[in-house]
């Protein structure tokens, strides 16, 4: 997969997917802590999700970094926007924020 | 690869001058750390953009030579 394939790939992703989540690992078997930990977050938050995994090719796990200006994995996308990674979506998490920019993005949450 | 807990400050001091900046080492391999910075150039920035500055202080090594920096920002 070259670069400029990586990146259509993640913004076809993205485009298509209200909640996407790059990650290291499959939500069913994250392979990587702070994967599995916003994985944790959006389960526990019942919010359905996209998960793609950066480990299937060298040109989508750097690609991924490039796209979004964001040197670590896990990357979340809501409604095309980039939220951030596992510190800021914890952080979000725990002060209430992801709830409500779910709320005003009309992503259902359970 | 690891970096130390002073290599890391420093750069963030070169591109924040006025940084405040404590940074435990979570794991002591060097490679997983915690900091804490306050600089007056995050106000009005969002967390996102408060980490991306760090992140580019720290010149590509976040995610190379250092695996994991949990960040705490703040503008005061």
């Amino acid at each position: 997969m070259a670069e400029n394939q990586a990146h259509s790939h993640i913004a076809k992703d993205i485009a298509e997917n209200d909640v996407v989540l790059f990650m290291k690992g499959t939500p069913v078997m994250p392979q990587c802590g702070f994967s599995a930990t916003v994985v944790r977050v959006l389960n526990h938050m019942g919010v359905a999700f996209k998960g793609v995994n950066v480990l299937e090719s060298m040109e989508m796990r750097q690609g991924i970094k490039e796209f979004s200006n964001w040197p670590t994995i896990p990357h979340l996308y809501v409604k095309g926007e980039f939220v951030g990674g596992c510190d800021i979506v914890r952080d979000m998490f725990q002060s209430g924020e992801l709830e409500t920019l779910f709320k005003d993005k009309g992503v259902k949450a359970a | 690869m690891a970096m130390d807990a002073a290599e890391i400050e420093r750069m963030i001091k070169v591109a924040l001058p006025d940084a405040r900046v404590t940074i435990e080492d979570l794991a002591g391999d060097g490679d997983h750390y915690a900091a804490h910075i306050v600089s007056a150039a995050f106000k009005g920035k969002s967390r996102l953009q408060q980490h991306q500055m760090v992140y580019q202080a720290l010149k590509g090594r976040m995610g190379n030579e250092l695996h994991a920096l949990a960040l705490q920002t703040s503008a005061e």
